[in-house]
This record gives structure tokens, sequence and C-alpha cells, in this order.
């Protein structure tokens, strides 16, 4: 540290500023992110491994993993396609009702996640308009593990078309052409050329999409039922146990999805920086 | 000009999917929204809307908002002048570090926050010998809301002033202008769309916040209900109409959003033609 | 195999605004190697994209694109059979260098894709031939602006095509390798025996590449011929002044000689109102006028550029500066430098009417 500081703060820096800035963010990032998340680790200092590992690996809390990771992943697959498509769509073609489609993208971002939860569980209620189409097909949305996936789906959509969108758009007309030229048939220049360019973006952006979903609460658990064990989400599970005034196990279950998050966060993060070296320059 | 996907047929079919599957997905919600709201007509709308109640969560609402966007805008000015103007060890993990919040579940959020400045935490313990209560009142659900919606303006000037490069700020500096002078004269006019941006989107996210806030604020009606909360229990009451009057105010601000967002972008396109 | 165009019209937009192309009628022997040469705007690249099959022509006229005695008007870019290579390399970032050149191979229809084996035979053949053999399993982005270009070639010639189109090669790379490429693809050109079409903006280039050139200016071509012949007989003002340097002088004729304040030059021309162009190699430099010459300049620069010396010349006759280039011998006889007062001599001028037509063949004065 010693031989840091000198060279963090007393090189000649030409703009004014490093040093009210960087006061700034690094008290705010201390205070504001990370102090909170020693308390963590100060309760759950308290217990021992072995009860740590029973409240983690309790009946109900694993049933919560299943159906929040199955219900994530689902949604992350659609929105995979469907974020593909409409990127596509709204990148490549000019109709009416463009700039329309664009703005709503935003829409689940924008839109308070309480607000998408009760419309959501309104419209496939067995009363609601989708419900009411759905239902003689047999198909239950509100209260099921599927309304769980629609919810996620919902709130995490623009991950995924926003991600997409500025790659498709850089990606120059020349590709398109070269591989045209070459004789490719436009399926084919499709998966061979333009998919593999989009690839780190669109795992970017579902992945992305995947992590947003394992934590969201507000829109899930008006159309989830919250039956325990069977559409009971992680987050809730956390919630539950506030209201129990069990902090420790609040904390518990808190820890794991803090460590998955923070983890895929990051191996999204590491993937893209080595996927982004071989396009730009492996030397670099 | 010739392009992959171009035949007539593969392109009606796809806008087809896009527009079908979107009017189902997303464009139904936002007019089940309004439509369960005025089920009942305009009066009790109104009347929704006007319940004494309803207008204490949207003071607190707009309370902890107007709190929350100075403390976003000053911390992402300082984060963003920070990493694009100078290099230093330890850069990408500043920028690592302020993605948590996207990462970190809103219940999690809320949580942590909890657990420090509850009267069991740590912190909270000695701010309760001194009678002093942050958990399960407002300033509470104000530190959650800063925790939660800190990244946006960060977010989106980042990408911006390292377009932008710093070359602009050296020719004023080379001028003799003070740190202060360069800032307002040359970075702020620079910088100010993305900037407003950044507070729509912070202004968007502090007035929904749910989670977090629904952890740490204890629900007291008429005391510590935000709007989102207040909608909640009216929900779970069995007054749909009254939730949806709340809801189609919130939403009403989401479409106030995507409306700026909109014209921020063509305005942005329009400079560039 | 030969390229025949005619009536090959473009318009961007509706139908009524300016054309970016007027009906244009060429035709390109077999084995023939043709230039593309105008400013931007010109036309050329639009030309060169729809003879590629990247862009239609208008409807009206309804033109037509043969190649060969092959009727490819109608025929879609994936089954023109041709090469295209473009400014930017186009390169697939994600491909190693030999995926990049084997893809046109590999998308063959079942029936006409060759096997793994010949494929990667053919690809080794097109490496070596562009003598990146070595870089077979690099990718783009660790290779040069030179070396993608030759990749970018090598892709285009993997499927053998009769026709070889090329979007302003070597735009982007920088002057010496520009110089090695043009000379490499000449020596390919010979070898292959392939028909190449190439657009560029830079005349040097043109008139050293090509075996004939086609200006365009405002799409329409200007003049079409041997590069030789097109520097010593351009057909108007603009292919002449597009091609190099020009002096100009304006001055009025009276009894055979044309007077420009103190300047005084004989000429063979009717009365009146007269402009000369004059190349800056026609000019020569002395001490003292001549018979039929009379026009005094000041040295306001003197730069020698390898064989040459460009003189940069002034006077209060002149509008504009002139530049004369003379021989080193010149350059040490009279000692030239900046601020000497000298007397130019022209060898050889042009004239070309205001309608653009040439009025008159350069003659001696």
């Amino acid at each position: 540290m010693s031989l840091a500081l000198p060279r963090l703060t007393g090189r000649r820096r030409v703009l004014p500023g490093f040093g009210l800035s960087l006061g700034i963010s690094l008290m705010f990032v201390s205070l504001v992110l990370l102090l909170p998340m020693t308390s963590l680790v100060g309760q759950l200092s308290g217990i021992s491994l072995a009860e740590y590992w029973a409240i983690i690996s309790d009946g109900r809390v694993v049933a919560s993993y299943t159906v929040t990771i199955g219900a994530a992943a689902l949604a992350a697959l659609v929105n995979g396609a469907f974020g593909l498509l409409l990127a596509w769509v709204l990148v490549r073609y000019e109709f009416p009702g463009k700039r329309l489609l664009d703005a709503l993208m935003d829409l689940p971002f924008a839109l308070p996640t309480a607000v998408a939860g009760i419309t959501l569980a309104t419209l496939y209620a067995s009363n609601g308009w989708m419900g009411r189409l759905l239902e003689p097909l047999g198909l239950q949305v509100a209260y099921t593990w599927v309304g769980i996936a629609l919810a996620m789906a919902f709130t995490s959509i623009p991950f995924v078309v926003r991600t997409v969108q500025p790659v498709l758009e850089d990606l120059p007309q020349e590709v398109d052409e070269a591989a045209l030229t070459l004789g490719a048939s436009d399926a084919t220049a499709f998966r061979r050329v333009i998919l593999p360019h989009l690839w780190p973006a669109l795992v970017t952006g579902t992945g992305l999409a995947f992590v947003r979903s394992l934590g969201e609460f507000g829109a899930i658990i008006f159309i989830a039922g919250n039956m325990p064990f069977e559409t009971e989400i992680t987050a809730l599970m956390i919630f539950v146990k506030l209201q129990e005034y069990d902090y420790v196990g609040a904390s518990a279950i808190a820890s794991v999805v803090l460590m998955v998050s923070l983890a895929l966060l990051l191996a999204i993060n590491v993937w893209q920086g080595r996927f982004i070296k071989r396009l730009h320059g492996g030397r670099g | 000009m010739q392009r992959i996907g171009d035949a007539p047929a593969v392109r009606r079919g796809l806008i087809g999917a896009a527009l079908v599957l979107s009017a189902l997905f997303l464009l139904l919600p936002l007019v089940a929204i309004f439509a369960q709201a005025f089920t009942q007509g305009m009066g009790v709308f109104w009347a929704n809307v006007s319940d004494h109640y309803t207008l204490r969560a949207i003071g607190l609402t707009l309370f902890i908002t107007v709190l929350t966007i100075p403390v976003c805008l000053v911390f992402g000015v300082a984060l963003a002048w920070l990493v694009t103007r100078f290099s230093f060890p330890g850069r990408r993990l500043l920028q690592t570090l302020i993605d948590i919040p996207f990462a970190v579940s809103p219940v999690v959020a809320g949580l942590i926050y909890l657990l420090l400045y509850g009267r069991n935490g740590w912190v909270g313990g000695w701010l309760d010998g001194h009678d002093i209560q942050l958990m399960f009142a407002w300033p509470g659900i104000l530190m959650v809301t800063i925790f939660v919606t800190c990244p946006f303006v960060a977010r989106e000037l980042i990408p911006l002033m390292q377009a932008q490069g710093s070359r602009e700020e050296e020719a004023a500096v080379t001028l003799g202008a003070s740190g202060a002078t360069i800032f307002r004269r040359v970075t702020l006019p620079n910088i100010r769309w993305a900037l407003l941006y950044g507070v729509i989107l912070t202004n968007a996210r502090a007035v929904g916040e749910f989670g977090a806030v629904s952890v740490v604020s204890g629900a007291i009606r008429g005391q510590t209900n935000t709007l989102p909360l207040h909608l909640e229990q009216l929900y779970q009451d069995y007054n749909t109409v009254g939730a949806f009057a709340s809801a189609a105010l919130l939403a009403l601000i989401a479409l106030f959003t995507l409306a700026a967002k909109a014209g921020l972008e063509w305005r942005a396109a329009r400079r560039e033609a | 195999m030969g390229i025949r165009l005619s009536q090959i019209a473009k318009t961007y937009g509706r139908p009524g605004t300016p054309r970016a192309l007027e009906p244009i009628d060429l035709e390109i022997a077999s084995g023939e190697l043709v230039g593309l040469l105008g400013p931007s705007g010109s036309g050329k690249t639009t030309l060169l994209r729809i003879i590629a099959g990247l862009e239609q022509a208008d409807r009206n006229p309804a033109g037509t694109i043969h190649f060969g005695s092959r009727d490819v008007t109608d025929v879609h870019v994936r089954d023109r059979r041709i090469g295209f290579v473009f400014q930017h390399y186009a390169l697939f970032k994600h491909m190693t260098v030999f995926d990049n050149v084997a893809f046109g191979l590999t998308v063959q229809p079942r029936k006409s894709r060759p096997s793994s084996g010949e494929i990667r035979t053919r690809v080794h053949q097109l490496l070596e031939m562009v003598q990146l053999e070595r870089f077979a399993k690099r990718y783009p982005a660790e290779l040069s602006g030179g070396q993608q270009q030759r990749v970018s070639l090598a892709r285009a010639l993997a499927l053998r095509p009769e026709v070889l189109l090329l979007d302003e090669p070597f735009g982007a790379l920088d002057a010496k390798v520009r110089q090695d490429l043009r000379r490499w693809l000449r020596h390919l050109h010979d070898e292959l025996n392939f028909t190449s079409v190439f657009v560029t903006h830079d005349q040097e280039e043109a008139l050293e590449l090509s075996d004939r050139v086609v200006v365009m200016s405002d799409g329409r071509i200007e003049q079409i011929d041997a590069p030789a012949d097109l520097y010593r007989a351009p057909a108007n003002r603009f292919v002449f002044e597009f091609l190099g340097d020009v002096n100009r002088l304006e001055g009025e004729v009276r009894d055979g000689v044309l007077t420009c304040g103190e300047a005084r030059l004989a000429v063979d021309l009717p009365e009146g109102p007269q402009e000369l162009l004059l190349r800056p190699h026609e000019l020569s430099l002395d001490a003292a006028p001549s018979a039929t010459a009379h026009l005094p300049v000041t040295v306001t620069a003197v730069v020698p550029v390898g064989a040459e010396v460009r003189v940069e010349l002034a006077a209060d006759w002149l509008a504009e500066p002139w530049l004369a280039t003379i021989g080193h011998g010149d350059f040490e006889r009279l000692d030239v430098r900046r601020g000497q007062r000298l007397h130019a001599r022209p060898q050889r001028w042009h004239r070309f009417g205001a309608e653009d037509r040439p009025a008159a063949k350069p003659s001696l004065a």
C-alpha cells in the first residue's frame, strides 16, 4: 500500500478532479455497496457450518431453488429466441409502428415490478383476458410455475433485445454481402455468419436475463400463488423467514442467492472478455 | 441492396411474428392496467386516487425520489469522470462493482440493509442506543432506494464519455480553465442528454422499487407505505380497482419514461444525420 | 468471360429524382482488367455493385447484363458466380483465415460441394498463392490490413469465378502496401486469366493497373480508353483535369498572340477570349523569354521529388499559381531558388470548348 499510494496520487494528471471524484466514488461504493454486505457475514458468523447447511438444504428451500432456477432457465431461453427476433426485426426492417415497438421494448424496465405483477396475475387468472382463453385449452398459467416463468420473462426481455440490438446494428452490410457473393443461402448465411457474430451478445443478454430472473420478486409473487414446495421462489423464502424474524435463516438463504448471482455476473464478464479479445485482435 | 432475410415472405413473417408476440406479451398488460383502473368509471378511479392513504403513499414516494436523484447524480457523474478521464489501478474493478445492484435480488438488498441498520445490527444497535431508528422508517426506504438506483446515471454516462474522449477537456486545460469551469462549460454540454436520461431511469426505478423497500419499510399505512407497497396492500385486500388506480399512476410514469427516452434518442439521431 | 451492359441505369429513392447512374452501355472483353475511375458520387461503385448483383438496376429503361452469352440481369447475386472483394475486406471475424477462404466451398449445396479433403487442398493452394499459408489458423484481427485484403482475395477466388469485382480494394491501405498489392494483383490477373473490374478514385492506380480505364462523373461515362491514350488524348476537360495537375492560362487573342497582363504567347487561335490548359511537365523554365512566349514568373517553392523537381510559380498575371515539373539537369543549370525570376515556356497546351467537346488538339508553341 505504501508503494502503491504515491503512484496513485503522485502522478501528474492533466485533468483536474481526480482526488475529488476518487473520494466520492470510493466513499459511495464502500458505504452504500460494500458495507451492508458485511452484515451478512456478521450475521452468519454466529452459526456453525452444519447449521448453515441445514438451513440452506432444507426441503422447502431446495424446492424453491428448483422452481426459481427452472422457471428462470425457461424464461431466459424463451427470451433468447424472442429477443433475437425482436432485435432482428427492429434493426433490419422498416415498417409502420417500428418506433412504437422500439419504445415498447423498455416497458418492462420502466414499469414498477409490482404493477407488472398484479397486472399479469389479473390477466392470466382464470377469469382474466388471457386466462379465459388459455384455461379451456388446459393451460393454467396463474399460480403455477409457468406463471412464474412468464413474469420472469416479462421483466427481463429488454436485457436480450438491448444487448443484441447494437451489435446487430454495427454488423456491416458487407458481411451480408460477402456471404451472398460466396453463394450462401439466407439460412446458411444467418447460421454460419450472422449468428456467430451475435452469439456473445445473445449469450450475455440471456445470461443477464437469467440473473435478473433469479432475483426477481415483485413481479412474481402475485402470479405465483406461493404454495410451499410448488410455486415458492427463493426470494420469497427470504421474505418469509424475515417475517418470522428468523434473520439467520434469511441471511443464509440470501448468501446463497448473492453468491450465485455474483458468480454468474463474473462468469458473464469473463466469458464476454475472452470472446471480444478474439474478435478484436488476440494479442491486444 | 441485398441483405440476408430480405425476401418478402421472410420479412413479412418475422415482422408479423414480432408484432403479434409483442402485442400479447407487452402491450396487452399495459392496456389491462388502465382497463382495470377504469372498470368502474372515472369517478371511482378518482376517489381511489384521492384517497387519504393513497395521497400519503404518493407523497412519500415523491419525497424519496426527490432525495434519491441528487445523490445518484453526484455519484454517477463523479464515478463516470473518474473511470473515463483517469487510469489508475482498480479502475476495472470499480466499474464491475457498480453493477452489483443490478445482479443482487432486491429482497437481498433490503435484507443486508436491515441487518446492518436494524436494531440487531452492529450499526443499528448503536443507533438504537441513541434513539435513532432508520429501518421501518423513511430513511431506510431512502437508503435501499439509493442502493438499487445508483448504477443508472453512471451506466448512461460511462460509455458516452468514453466514446467522446478527453480531448476537449484537455484543450480547455491548455486554455487555462479551472476544473469547475471545464466541467460546466465543456463536459456538461456534451453529456447533458445522457445525464437527463440517467435521471429519468433513476426516477422510474426509485418510484417503482418494491422488493427492497418492502423488506425495510414495515409498510405502516399512511406512514411508511410507498405507492407500490400501497398498491400491494390494496390488491391483497381484494380492492382490485383501487390497486389498479395506483398501478395506473405508476404506469403513467413508465409511459413518460418511454416517451422521454424515445424523444432523446430521436433528438440524438437527428443531430447525427 | 466477357461482360456486356446495356442501358443500365440506377435511381435511388423515388423515380424522378436525379439518377445515380444515367443509362450506360459498356462492354468488357474476356480476360480484360478494367478500372472504373471517378470522384466520389460519380456512380462507379454503384455500377460495380450492379454488375455484382448487389444492387438492382432500374426497370425503366430495361437494361440488361450479360456474362458471356448468359443473361444475368435477374440472377441473384449468390447465383452469379462472381468473386467480390470489399474495400474493408469484410472478412468473417469469428472464423480463422482457413475457414474464411473455405466458406464459399462449404456453403455449396451438398450435391456440388467438394469433399472436405478437396476443400482443404484447394484452400491451401489459395493461401499459398496469396503467401499466407502459415497464417491459416489465425483470426483476421491478428493480421495486418494488407494481409487481410489478400485473404479476402483468396476467399473471392475460391469458387474459381470467371469475373472478379473489386470495390476500392486498396483504398484502406497505406501507400507502400498499396503499391505491392497492385503489382501482385496484376500478376495474379495475368496468370489466372479472369475478367476483372475494379473501382478506384486514385488516377495513378487506375492508370497503372488497368488494360482500359472507364472515367466516370455524375453517373456518366466520360471516356473509355487505354491508360496511355487517356492521358495523351483526354476526351474532355473533366477527364483532363481529373487525370492530373492542371495549369490555367486565360487571355485575349489578337493577331495570333494571347495576352494576359504582361504575359504573351503566340498561338494559332481565333480572335477573342481563350483558356489554355497545361500539364506541369509540359512547361519548361529558362532565364530568358523565347520568340513565341513571354511568360515571366517568380519561383515561390522548390520541392525535389525523386526523378524530378516540382517548382511552384507565381506572377501578377496569374490568378492561381502554376506548377512546373522539371528535370534535375534544368534545375542545376538554372540554379533554381525561391524568389528567382524566370520565364516559363510551354511545350504543349490543351484547349476544350465551353460545352466540354474537345475543340483543338494540342499544338506546339
